[in-house]
């Protein structure tokens, strides 16, 4: 029945809309799609979140749930039309011809089942095999994934192995019936940087030799670059650009990819030569979308009476193969123009310091056994030794992967927990040791936070200018309510807020002006040191340039000292001053922007590096990549803690690594590493990332 | 595990010294004293008298020492009374006589060991609680199940709305209802009457006619709250990602409910089974009473109305220990049932 | 007068009508969920043409026909009601006339719904119940018996006879039978029979809700108070403190609840004022509760604080006072001047037990909310600018808590209402004559097997209410899950 010697696209869909309907309203997610995927082909949909693209995904495998509905084109699977297929003809190509791999593999597995029986279970279904010979393919598979010791992975349930191993089974459940088609919805959003690039490597090599054709849907435009042949971009519901990678990279024909690409910081450029340009405006929901073209209301190049009066159709870009934009005014644009830059404005230097840590350790007690309580008592060792200092008006990043310990010492600092030994001063105060509630309210004021979720840092049932207000009260500034609604009012004023958000509810706000709310509620009592805790990690791209730059104008008025806890070395890069990189607890190297980010590195950093995707065609990456996932904190390794990953460790000798933690050294003037490896080793360390000439 | 299984039953049998204390203080406040002496001298006694024949029979010790005493780890008194007789605790010379040595007393209502009133008597309940569960569990389960596999649907609505129902209403209403509708010929007009509006015969024979009726009336109250349960924890498994990998797996409908969803989804209703049992307690002490089948409930019943302490004491104790092992079980059980605690 | 048939003259079209569309409702139900298991799901799906093809097949067939036969049943009762408000005296039957006793509160219900639904855009949750039909007939239901409560209980409305009067004669009459000749009472039939002691089962039924719609709301609020005020804490700071009081949380749950109140609810443990003194423990919790909750907020502002703080806490310690302090009961230290009111013995060890059985429950749901909760960055961002706990807990987390909890509290209310009837059930508490439905169910069922009808009114007025609280929970959770 299947066509063997098919040799047409393996997936075409043709102006495909879909929709869903609530009591109120049908709300269109996607409009008019089409896309075509060839065999072996990769095709990577970018967008931000809500612009549809998982629903694409969704609507090809026909599982749109109660309210999802397709309203309209077709999607042909190897020239079969899908919509409508019977549900038996369905279930067949589900899991063997189509596969799909999603963003948490924790909740893709069921919990209650051996690994090696819901492998077995693809194959079983489709092609009727009996279980031992499914259990061999199986077996096989898992190997293919790289994991370690198949035989036992087989036999565990999910919840024993660590996020990355259960990424890699859901990708070898996806492979078992060798499907012809693999449908990847941001496959590697929940893991860590280092872990990510390990898992996108291994399924670009399988998709090699499988020979598979891709769906691969992400909001990175970076990943995608690293793994696809086609892009297609999509901007609230619809696809606003597509075409080779290439072409749409370097040769961008919409004004949303062109925004898109101009709010994200590339490492090839500094802050002041291209500083980052926010998309002006807000993502429109799916039922407030103007009229003619979607992204009108926010774009430079927008012409009142014409874009936002017809249906914009999809348009041939000539000369290029399959590259099209949705955009009237595609031709008329000069895309080489450089970007408009408002004023740049010098940031102050740097002024004297204002936080010193010293020495400073936190150990936590847990139990071994959490839900059986008693037995041994584990020491879990959360930050190690650090010694750093903090200047006025200087940014500070803290750059570090899950477990790495800087949320334990955002917490230390804040007062929320108190160090287990060594000393926190500020302005030469100790505060290290001093809880929360022992603090004065001056030295509360001083040092503020920004939280990185920001559907949490709000709460729900209190208006925005409440909460500023409460912030105000506690700080004690102003004489009465009136004097505090004002100074509320200013604080709106200041993180660029319209002041009738002083009565809203935190629900009616959107991400990005819920982290604005947030940040004008740590300047309520006038900050000294803001520790931002991945302030923006949880936006849009094109929200997260608006937030950051807020985050520095108001730094440079303010003269605040930023922490900048980050693992996005990207936007690290493009403002800080100097970084600190850690890893399990022990800050492994700490020196100006430049100095972390050239070699010679931490041969974490330099991995760190080279894992981060970047969306820049000309941009050269040396390729490392790590083995294994990052040990937990409650059981480090002997010696370094980097030791079970590094790719250097054999030019140590001795089994130095494995014995020693190594001591922090002095590299250059302010720039210290904790490494056992000789200065003259780690001068030969070459750059991780190369600019081609243009 | 050892360790938790051992931590859990020292908690356990701290929350039954302090459950049996409560109900021995309770039981032994003077007026309940006071009463327990006029029943069993004469309703006329004097002030004196009472305080004399309470103090000749050791009531009016110390409460720790009398608790001491009931449980068998003090020693039993002696005391000569002011009418010189001698009287002790213990008969047969022994140093000890309580709970632990399985000295229960005597029932001033039955005129017996409370140990065998309270053996017999649990027994006959315990046959009514089989069947019960029986009936209840795999149709509690059944409806939940049915219920939560496709949250929203019309089966669902009205599945929910049966268990709501149910859950709405207590023992005392349903069985009423069940016999009026059953037992007599008020509304249908039976050629023979299907079942009996009493249970006490099946204390002696159990049948279909005389024993459904008082099971049913348990079994509804507990099975829709089993059922929405269920329900709650089956949608919630139905909409969880690696339910729909299944399906994306090509998976057939009824073999994700059957071999993905269900044992998933009954994790959270273990635990709630487990746990009712201190509320099917109280339906069988309604239900025991409304059909007047002469159970463990019944018993509870007419101890605590006619003052009778010593059997109190000993329902009160049979039933704490009986809500606590099942909450025991329960723990262990959940831990067995999931395999993410199981191993961590 | 002639004694009344059920339905009157209305029964001859409306009766059939109502036994074949609920027969066919139960079929169609049944055939639906045996369908479901085998049958696909349904979808829409659209066609290369663009139009619209429905894949229901013959479980959609049967949804549709069950939403049918549902309505067309709700439509016949509807018929009951009206045909006996509008047809005069004794012609629709039984039902007519008690759903024209029932008027004032069929006019309530209908402009409350009336009122509600016409701004229901602007009610919030409460609104967004009218938008789910089980939400709605739970709502209706308890509202039905809230208004016959209220008027019966301040306007003596609806009752055709007082609850305690004796008309010799009609002992355990059957329902609608007339009075004898020549007496004097204003309704000429006895709606419901008569019970063993010839009373009007009616009004019996219609004064019984009185009681529990004045004890069930109350005690629960109560039993919040002591929940949310120990349980929050418990949760938030966890530890030591947490550990002692789910201990003693469950040591209550580990009782059997009937054992618990023939342990509390006798006369001899009255006579030692042991509900006395729980009761000044339970009722304590609100005025901590209040006191702290304006504390923590307004204690940046003493001019505020103080006068605000002055105002509640002396109102509500006085009202306190009054409560526990009772003549006739351990605890009488408030001259009779200042008293403000006495509650019957019977009612306050009742009440008092039954907030003590709920407390726990309420207890162990708001620490789990609380442990959830504590961990929101709301709450850090809190934390970090230096907010005492009590503020953290009473204004970042409870509001916060408040879906989840409105939910339980409908529920609880429904569950204190079954507790009350347990109660009067085994005749603990109340005196023997009260009309409240425990004891009503209780009197009734010593001669169930012979007359059937004194027991069953007020085992269906208990069922409706419960009933209507799990309803109209179950609709606030659907909706407030909803968007």
């Amino acid at each position: 029945m299947e066509n063997e010697n098919y040799d047409g696209p393996i997936l075409e869909i043709d102006k495909l809309s879909i929709s869903f309907f609530t009591r109120l309203r049908e709300i269109p997610a996607v409009m008019d799609f089409s896309a075509k995927i060839m065999p072996g082909e990769a095709l990577g949909v970018v967008g931000e979140s809500g612009c549809g693209k998982s629903t694409v995904a969704l609507g090809v495998m026909q599982d749109l749930g109660v309210n999802g509905r397709i309203v309209g084109g077709s999607i042909k699977f190897k020239g079969e039309e899908m919509n409508t297929m019977t549900p038996e003809r369905l279930r067949d190509i589900r899991g063997s011809q189509i596969a799909m791999i999603y963003q948490e593999p924790m909740a893709s597995l069921n919990p209650a089942m051996r690994i090696g029986k819901q492998l077995a279970e693809v194959p079983m279904i489709h092609e009727g095999i009996s279980e031992e010979e499914a259990m061999a393919r199986a077996l096989e598979v898992v190997t293919d994934v790289k994991l370690p010791d198949p035989q036992r992975m087989l036999k565990s349930f999910p919840h024993q192995l660590s996020g990355g191993q259960q990424q890699r089974i859901v990708i070898a459940m996806a492979l078992m019936s060798k499907p012809s088609l693999l449908i990847l919805d941001e496959p590697t959003t929940a893991l860590d940087v280092t872990v990510e690039a390990a898992v996108v490597e291994l399924v670009k090599d399988l998709g090699k030799k499988y020979g598979t054709s891709m769906l691969f849907i992400s909001h990175n435009l970076g990943l995608v670059l690293e793994t696809c042949d086609r892009i297609c971009v999509m901007y609230s519901g619809e696809a606003v650009e597509r075409g080779s990678i290439e072409d749409v990279f370097d040769e961008m024909q919409h004004p949303y990819t062109q925004a898109l690409f101009r709010s994200i910081p590339l490492p090839g450029a500094d802050k002041n030569a291209r500083p980052l340009i926010a998309i002006p405006g807000n993502f429109p929901l799916p039922h407030e979308r103007p009229d003619g073209c979607n992204f009108g209301p926010r774009c430079d190049y927008f012409e009142a009476g014409r874009c936002d009066s017809q249906v914009i159709p999809m348009e041939k870009v000539s000369g290029n193969d399959r590259h099209e934009s949705r955009c009237l005014r595609f031709k008329e644009i000069d895309w080489d123009a450089p970007p408009e830059v408002g004023e740049t404005k010098e940031k102050a230097p740097p002024g004297q310091v204002v936080l010193k840590m010293d020495n400073l350790k936190k150990y936590y007690e847990v139990a071994a056994n959490a839900l059986f309580g008693g037995g041994d008592k584990k020491v879990v060792k959360a930050n190690e030794t650090l010694s750093f200092e903090a200047r006025e008006s200087e940014t500070l990043a803290i750059v570090g992967e899950s477990g790495c310990g800087k949320s334990t010492f955002a917490k230390v600092l804040m007062g929320l927990e108190t160090a287990t030994e060594g000393e926190i001063l500020l302005d030469n105060k100790s505060i290290g040791n001093t809880a929360i509630e022992e603090r004065d309210t001056k030295t509360v004021a001083d040092v503020q936070m920004v939280f990185q979720n920001p559907f949490d840092t709000l709460n729900p049932s209190m208006t925005v200018g409440r909460q500023i207000m409460r912030a105000l009260e506690i700080f004690k500034v102003g004489n009465n309510d009136a004097e505090r609604r004002q100074r509320m009012l200013e604080l709106l004023d200041l993180v660029k807020l319209p002041r009738a958000f002083a009565d809203r509810m935190p629900r009616q706000l959107s991400g990005g002006q819920k982290q604005r709310v947030g940040i004008a509620r740590a300047f309520a009592g006038d900050a000294r040191i803001v520790v931002a805790d991945e302030p923006v990690s949880a936006l849009d791209v094109s929200v997260q340039a608006a937030v950051t730059d807020l985050l520095m104008e108001i730094q440079r008025e303010h003269k605040t000292t930023l922490l900048f806890i980050s693992h996005d070395l990207s936007i690290v890069r493009y403002l800080s001053d100097r970084v600190m990189v850690m890893y399990l607890g022990h800050v492994v190297e700490l020196g100006s922007t430049d100095q972390v980010f050239a070699p010679p590195y931490h041969p974490y950093t330099e991995a760190l590096l080279s894992a981060v995707p970047i969306a820049d065609t000309s941009v050269k990456k040396k390729h490392i990549v790590l083995e294994g996932d990052i040990p937990s904190a409650m059981n480090p390794p002997t010696g370094c803690p980097f030791q079970t990953r590094c790719r250097w460790k054999e030019k140590v000798p001795g089994g130095l690594c494995e014995k020693d933690v190594p001591v922090t050294r002095a590299l250059a003037d302010g720039h210290q590493i904790k490494c056992h490896l000789t200065d003259e080793q780690l001068a030969e360390m070459e750059p991780v990332i190369e600019i081609a000439a243009e | 595990m050892g360790l938790f299984i051992l931590r859990r039953l020292g908690v356990m049998i701290l929350t039954a010294l302090c459950l049996t204390f409560i109900v021995f203080w309770l039981t032994n406040l003077y007026p309940n004293l006071e009463k327990l002496a006029k029943t069993q001298g004469n309703f006329r006694m004097s002030d004196e008298a009472v305080t004399s024949y309470l103090t000749n029979r050791g009531y009016t010790q110390a409460l720790p020492v009398k608790y001491g005493q009931w449980l068998g780890v003090l020693p039993g008194y002696e005391i000569e009374g002011s009418d010189g007789e001698v009287r002790r605790r213990c008969e047969d010379g022994k140093t000890f006589c309580g709970i632990l040595q399985g000295d229960w007393g005597f029932s001033t209502v039955f005129k017996d060991d409370v140990s065998k009133i309270v053996g017999t008597r649990l027994g006959l309940t315990g046959k009514l609680m089989f069947w019960v569960m029986v009936v209840m569990v795999p149709g509690a389960l059944i409806i939940g199940v049915l219920a939560g596999m496709r949250e929203g649907s019309g089966t669902d609505r009205s599945l929910s709305t049966v268990s709501i129902v149910s859950t709405a209403t207590p023992e005392y209403v349903s069985g009423v209802i069940l016999i009026a509708a059953f037992a007599t010929k008020a509304f249908i007009d039976w050629e023979s009457i299907p079942f009996k509006g009493t249970a006490t015969s099946a204390a002696d024979n159990v049948t279909f006619e005389n024993f459904f009726l008082p099971t049913i009336t348990i079994a509804l109250y507990g099975m829709g709250y089993i059922a929405r349960m269920t329900r709650a924890s089956m949608t919630e498994v139905m909409t969880a990602q690696y339910i729909r990998t299944a399906r994306l797996k090509g998976v057939s409908f009824p073999k994700i409910v059957l071999r993905h969803a269900l044992r998933n989804a009954l994790i959270a209703p273990f635990t709630v089974i487990m746990l009712q049992f201190p509320w099917l307690l109280n339906g069988v002490v309604i239900v025991e009473t409304l059909f007047n089948y002469k159970g463990f409930g019944w018993t509870l019943v007419q101890a605590a109305g006619n003052n009778d302490i010593e059997l109190l004491l000993g329902v009160s104790i049979v039933s704490v220990f009986v809500v606590l092992v099942t909450q025991l079980i329960s723990d262990i059980g959940y831990v067995f049932l999931n395999p993410r605690i199981r191993i961590s | 007068m002639e004694p009344l048939t059920w339905t009157g003259s209305l029964g001859a079209i409306l009766n059939p009508l109502f036994s074949i569309s609920v027969v066919l409702l139960a079929c169609s139900v049944v055939i639906q969920i045996v369908l479901s298991f085998f049958a696909p799901a349904m979808t829409l799906q659209s066609n290369p043409d663009g139009t619209l093809v429905k894949r229901g097949g013959a479980l959609g067939l049967f949804e549709q026909t069950t939403k049918l036969f549902f309505f067309a049943a709700l439509a016949t009762v509807v018929l009951y009601i009206l045909g006996g408000v509008i047809m005069p005296y004794g012609s629709a039957g039984i039902i007519g006339a008690m759903s024209k006793q029932f008027a004032p509160v069929w006019i309530a219900l209908f402009l409350t719904f009336l009122a509600s639904i016409m701004f229901k855009r602007r009610l919030g949750l409460y609104g967004k119940l009218f938008d789910s039909i089980i939400g709605m007939i739970g709502f209706g239901l308890v509202m039905f018996w809230v208004f016959t409560a209220v008027f019966a209980g301040l306007f003596d409305l609806i009752a055709t006879h007082d609850p305690l009067t004796q008309i010799s004669g009609l002992k355990n009459k059957l329902p609608g039978v007339a009075l004898p000749e020549g007496s004097e009472e204003m309704n000429p039939h006895y709606l419901l029979g008569g019970d063993n002691l010839a009373r009007d089962i009616f009004s019996r039924m219609v004064y019984g809700s009185t009681i529990v719609i004045a004890i069930a709301p109350m005690a629960t609020v109560f039993a919040f108070m002591v929940g949310i005020t120990l349980g929050l804490p418990a949760g938030f700071y966890g530890g030591r403190l947490d550990t002692l009081l789910s201990f003693l949380a469950n040591l209550i749950l580990a009782f059997p609840v009937i054992l618990l109140f023939y342990l509390l609810v006798t006369p001899e443990i009255v006579e030692t004022g042991i509900p006395s003194y729980m009761a000044a423990f339970l009722f304590v919790f609100p005025i901590v509760f209040f006191g702290v909750l304006l504390n923590s907020r307004f204690y940046t502002q003493p001019s505020k604080r103080n006068p605000m703080l002055i105002l509640v806490l002396g109102g509500l310690s006085w009202l306190y006072l009054s409560m526990i302090s009772q003549a006739g009961t351990k605890l009488n230290f408030l001259p009779p001047a200042v008293d403000l009111f006495d509650i019957a013995p019977g009612i306050l060890v009742v009440f008092v037990s039954v907030v003590f059985v709920n407390s726990p429950t309420v207890f162990r749901i708001v620490r789990g909310l609380a442990l959830d909760l504590r961990t929101r960055d709301y709450v850090a961002a809190a934390q970090t600018r230096g907010e005492g706990a009590w503020y953290i807990m009473l204004w970042e987390i409870l509001p916060n808590a408040r879906g989840p909890l409105i939910v339980d509290f409908c529920l609880r209310i429904g569950y204190t209402t079954i507790l009350l009837g347990t109660l009067g059930f085994f005749g603990l508490g109340l005196p023997p004559e009260s009309p409240d439905w425990g004891s009503t169910i209780n009197e009734g069922r010593k001669l169930l097997l012979i007359f059937v009808h004194p027991p069953l009114p007020p085992a269906i007025a208990l069922l409706s209410l419960v009933l209507g609280l799990n309803l109209l929970a179950d609709g606030l959770r659907e909706e407030s899950l909803k968007d």
